[in-house]
């Protein structure tokens, strides 16, 4: 496992207490899981995703990543309707662990409420709120 | 007592070792209030040879062959088992291991259940099979839960012919869920009326027996495209799995789940358990199904391997939200029936499934012949129907005297079906014995 | 350690079923075609199965060699925490293959089968005096049948007295199959934390239990090994509130003829014969998961029940309130006739003795290995102890390495990362059947392995060497699962 000061967190993504990060792209936001959650999930060799056109309230659970020997629920951080997903997952799931942030994106939302974004952590505060785990 | 292995001074020296005075005291932590007051109340203890005796004795209190000459199938059949199948199934190091989560020191088992998947998938024309169910109902009960998770409807539709303990356990499953479950009626040929199919909107499967209870082949083709028009899933069931060796198999006639009872290949009857539930299904399910499943891999070294896999479907990981509650099933039968399908072959299931069916054929015949009716004409693997002329129980009960089962009494399970018997030959059964049968129905 | 039973064998390969044989050959005597050849509609004869075509000596030789990459109870000692690994008794296969049980059909008159239905019905009377229970069903064919069946019985309970429960409570110490369990009665699993000592607090549940919940599925003994010593307490609370007690009997080794279930509070529970009463686990089952109640619940049993009148036994349907049928038949009756031979070679005083010798074994482990493992729970224990890797974290050694080394030892690693309660968990169940001499060498084994995490840990990495295989890829086989061939 990484220690805290190894792990890759970009400055231009938000960040949920779930782990999972945000990208601002336009109308819509990808979202997909810190290296953090990566690493402590370990080689994930399952994801599961929602179809497109679903619509989902802040904190629902929109999918699942497997590892061998352990199921992790996802949580959406946003509200929206999901308009597009990852689907180089289903056969490399392994991007997830190799590429969190490019390669390994999981969804694209269409916010509901483009005001719950500035509910998001900016890396600084994910990283103390890691630190704070320790 | 030969399997306690302490001396007096091995428990001497433990209890030192541990601190405790007595044996006694090593229960300590159990409040006063939680002890037990009074001896159990148990026959005591016998020597093996005793054992022998008292076992052989209850043993012989139960009809078997070739004392008796038992033709009821139903769910149960009987079939030789090579000796070389029993010897190898007693093998002690497949017998006394546990459940192969340390792959390096059970790719014995691991090995063995892969190649019984891939059996199974062959035989039931299907693409993946689990590592076995505990028997054939809770199969179908299993596979039909799964429809549901997986086509997220919440009714199936079951047909009447489908054996009705299986239909009755089922039930048991659905109780508490509130799954609701039709039954389809049968027509007068002894086969599932699937006519009604086509006004049913929002079922997750149709479930449907091939061979059926009454030894039937029903028209699966023709029911899985009209439940498929419906995206409703066919569950094809069966008791007798012999019968795919002659007869086409149900994932080549569109099965989208084949569930049944594997006793049929290398297992004793032993008074209906343990048996095996066969499951398989298509790739595209396989993260529904319940259930065990290996698959291969390689070692660091790079060398070929099995493993447990695709785990996070079951109980232990996903918890409450597993595919099943299902932990250990019934794999030393999967193993048994792995060993009987190697020694078959190809070759030989057919020409195995071909004299089952040219024995039945030939009693039927002589049934009809001697001027009794078989109400259901078409055709059947091992099993049949017979109507008998009134009075039928007297004829029943003058074949037992005679220490000859004359099949399975049908009214108990179809109240229309008065006088009505189901009857099983397999390749156990000669010409003669048949002929002294219907002699002595006949009579 | 010099005198390690684990060694390289010989160990020879062996191909796939389907990589031998030639078409053709047959390992099966068929009988012969006394009867004429019958038609057959084309339109249903389908191609038969794929099957490779093999003699009997190829099936021989596959499966023997097959069987030597195994290891079972009868190779060594396999010291499985929960699993109650002891040893299988030969006179119970022996039994199991006389010929009136092996051939005997399940749908016959009963009149025929009064053998069988003998057994059945004195076993459920020996299994309900072991556990102070009141009536026993044989059905359930497995332990998860069995809570299934437990389950079940809870649901059929409530909805008969008209009401409608959706909880049930389960402690972080029991089972892990019972939330799945649980939701097949559409149960939602309310977690309950164990108390620092390892056990459930009274205040714990009285927090947790309401009208809402049906029940609790408490495992006692507990998978730390420990007595669930305020049970009485915590059932007069579920009581109190109209729920249930449920007793995962997975552990019911470690209190044969001490602990009365029935007296302290457990209204239904089941026990796993593949475990406590020495039938063999066949590398995954079959098993068998009698579920026993108390008389409240007796209504509520499986069906067929088994009925004694006059020395004569029936099967009886007539129990409008039972929960149905759970298997085909009666369930495994296999197993039960090896259940009933442990049972009366034993007879009380040696079960009793056995629950006893399988304590004492565990905490005769537990005081020998505290030194070098860690010992998160440091408390007399029952019929297993639960380490961790806690004091090899330093050296970047895990419960997995140490276990994977013991095999080159020649011992079955133990339950390992279970339970969840503690982090990298070395679960030992030793049962009562390993000798001193035996469970002396397992110690010695794991306290040469934690040297040589010190000493030399990549030996310990790198184990085991000594099996048929190395470690496996378990990601690469979950990844592109690859289960057929």
């Amino acid at each position: 496992m990484k220690e805290i000061d190894e792990l890759n967190l970009p400055e231009d993504l938000n960040y949920a207490e779930d782990h999972e990060w945000v990208l601002r792209d336009g109308d819509t936001v990808k979202i997909g899981i810190s290296d953090y959650a990566q690493d402590q999930l370990g080689d994930i060799v399952f994801v599961e995703l929602p179809e497109v056109g679903a619509v989902f309230n802040k904190g629902d659970e929109f999918g699942t990543v497997e590892s061998v020997k352990a199921v992790s629920e996802l949580y959406i951080p946003i509200s929206g309707e999901i308009t597009g997903i990852n689907k180089s997952l289903e056969d490399s799931p392994e991007l997830v662990n190799t590429d969190p942030y490019k390669n390994g994106w999981m969804v694209q939302v269409k916010p509901g409420n483009p005001d719950e974004l500035n509910e998001l952590m900016n890396r600084n505060a994910y990283l103390e709120m890691l630190k704070g785990m320790e | 007592m030969r399997y306690l292995p302490h001396t007096e001074e091995d428990i001497k020296e433990m209890l030192q070792t541990v601190g405790s005075e007595s044996l006694d005291a090593l229960f300590s932590m159990i409040p006063e209030n939680c002890r037990r007051s009074e001896d159990m109340n148990l026959p005591e203890s016998l020597t093996e040879w005793e054992l022998d005796k008292l076992m052989e004795n209850l043993s012989n209190d139960i009809a078997a062959s070739p004392e008796y000459k038992s033709f009821v199938g139903a769910g149960s059949y009987e079939h030789y088992i090579p000796a070389s199948a029993q010897y190898l199934l007693s093998r002690s190091e497949f017998v006394t291991s546990y459940t192969p989560y340390q792959p390096e020191m059970t790719q014995g088992t691991l090995q063995a259940i892969y190649e019984y998947q891939t059996l199974v998938s062959r035989l039931l024309g299907m693409e993946v099979a689990n590592a076995s169910i505990y028997d054939g109902a809770s199969a179908l009960a299993e596979a039909l839960l799964m429809s549901i998770r997986i086509t997220r409807k919440n009714k199936v539709a079951v047909s009447q012919l489908v054996h009705p303990l299986y239909r009755q356990v089922i039930k048991t499953y659905f109780k508490p869920s509130g799954y609701e479950i039709v039954e389809l009626p049968y027509l007068e040929s002894g086969l599932t009326d699937i006519s009604g199919l086509k006004d049913l909107e929002d079922f997750a499967a149709v479930a449907v027996q091939s061979p059926n209870f009454f030894g039937c082949i029903e028209d699966l083709h023709t029911v899985g495209e009209m439940a498929h028009e419906k995206k409703t899933l066919l569950v094809a069931a069966f008791t007798e799995p012999l019968a795919f060796g002659l007869f086409k198999s149900p994932g080549s006639l569109g099965a989208d789940i084949a569930c049944g009872e594997g006793q049929s290949l290398g297992i004793p009857q032993a008074f209906g358990g343990p048996a095996l539930g066969l499951f398989a299904g298509k790739l595209k399910y396989v993260r529904h199904m319940p259930g065990r499943l290996v698959g291969e891999t390689v070692d660091r070294g790079g060398k070929r391997g099995y493993v447990l896999t695709l785990a996070t479907r079951e109980q232990h990981i996903r918890r409450e939200k597993a595919t099943s509650n299902i932990c250990t099933n019934n794999s030393l039968c999967a193993l048994a029936s792995a060993m009987y399908m190697a020694s078959t072959g190809g070759t030989g299931i057919r020409s195995l499934a071909r004299l089952n069916y040219d024995k039945s054929e030939y009693l039927k015949s002589a049934f009809r012949n001697a001027g009794i009716g078989i109400p259901f004409e078409g055709a059947t693997f091992n099993e049949f129907v017979v109507k008998l002329s009134g009075g039928s129980r007297k004829a029943y009960d003058r074949l037992l005297k005679k220490k000859i089962i004359a099949g399975l009494d049908l009214a108990p399970y179809y109240s229309e079906l008065e006088n009505h018997y189901l009857f099983c030959v397999t390749e156990t059964k000669s010409r003669a014995e048949m002929d002294r049968l219907v002699q002595e129905m006949t009579s | 350690m010099n005198n390690a039973i684990g060694t390289t064998g010989l160990i020879l390969n062996e191909p796939l079923l389907w990589e031998k044989g030639k078409r053709g050959r047959c390992g099966i005597s068929i009988p012969k075609q006394d009867v004429p050849s019958a038609d057959i509609a084309p339109s249903l004869s389908g191609e038969g199965p794929d099957f490779p075509d093999l003699s009997e000596v190829d099936v021989v030789r596959h499966y023997t060699r097959l069987s030597q990459w195994n290891f079972g109870v009868d190779t060594g000692m396999y010291p499985l925490g929960s699993c109650t690994m002891k040893y299988n008794p030969k006179t119970n296969e022996r039994q199991t293959q006389l010929k009136g049980f092996a051939q005997a059909h399940p749908l016959l008159p009963t009149e025929l089968s009064q053998g069988a239905l003998k057994l059945m019905y004195e076993l459920e009377k020996y299994l309900a005096e072991i556990t102070g229970m009141d009536a026993v069903s044989l059905q359930p064919a497995a332990g998860a049948h069995g809570e299934l069946a437990g389950m079940l019985i809870i649901h059929a309970y409530h909805t008969n007295k008209g009401t409608n429960r959706s909880k049930i409570l389960i402690p972080d110490t029991a089972h892990g199959t019972n939330p799945a369990s649980a939701a097949l009665c559409g149960y939602k699993s309310v977690p309950v934390k164990s108390s620092e000592q390892g056990v459930l607090s009274k205040e714990s549940i009285e927090a947790a239990m309401d009208e809402e919940t049906a029940g609790i599925m408490v495992t006692n003994p507990n998978t730390l090994g420990l007595f669930e010593e305020n049970i009485i307490a915590i059932s007069e609370i579920v009581h109190a509130k109209g729920g249930l007690v449920y007793c995962d009997g997975a552990n019911m080794n470690a209190v044969m003829g001490i602990v009365n279930m029935g007296d302290i509070g457990v209204d239904v529970m089941h026990l796993n014969l593949h475990k406590t009463f020495s039938t063999p686990h066949g590398g995954g089952g079959p098993g068998s998961g009698p579920v026993c109640v108390k008389k409240h619940l007796e209504p509520f049993l499986p069906v067929p029940r088994i009925i004694e009148d006059n020395g004569q036994y029936v099967f009886s349907e007539d129990f409008p309130e039972s929960i149905g049928k759970l298997h085909a038949f009666y369930g495994n009756f296999g197993v039960m006739i090896k259940c009933y031979s442990y049972i009366r070679s034993m007879g009380a005083a040696n079960l009793k003795r056995a629950s006893q010798l399988a304590v004492l074994n565990a905490n005769y482990i537990k005081e020998k290995l505290k030194d070098v493992l860690h010992l998160p729970y440091d408390r007399p224990c029952m019929h297993e102890c639960v380490f961790s890797d806690k004091h090899q974290k330093s050296d970047k050694i895990t419960t997995l390495d140490m276990v994977k080394r013991l095999m080159d030892y020649g011992f079955h690693p133990p339950t390992i990362y279970f339970p969840l309660v503690v982090n990298g968990a070395i679960m030992i169940e030793p049962t009562e059947t390993e000798s001193r001499e035996d469970i002396d060498l397992l110690i010695d084994a794991f306290k040469a392995i934690v040297e040589e995490a010190k000493t030399d840990p990549d030996k310990v990495r790198n184990a085991p060497t000594n099996c048929k295989v190395q470690r496996l890829d378990e990601t690469a086989a979950a990844r592109n699962p690859c289960l057929t061939g």
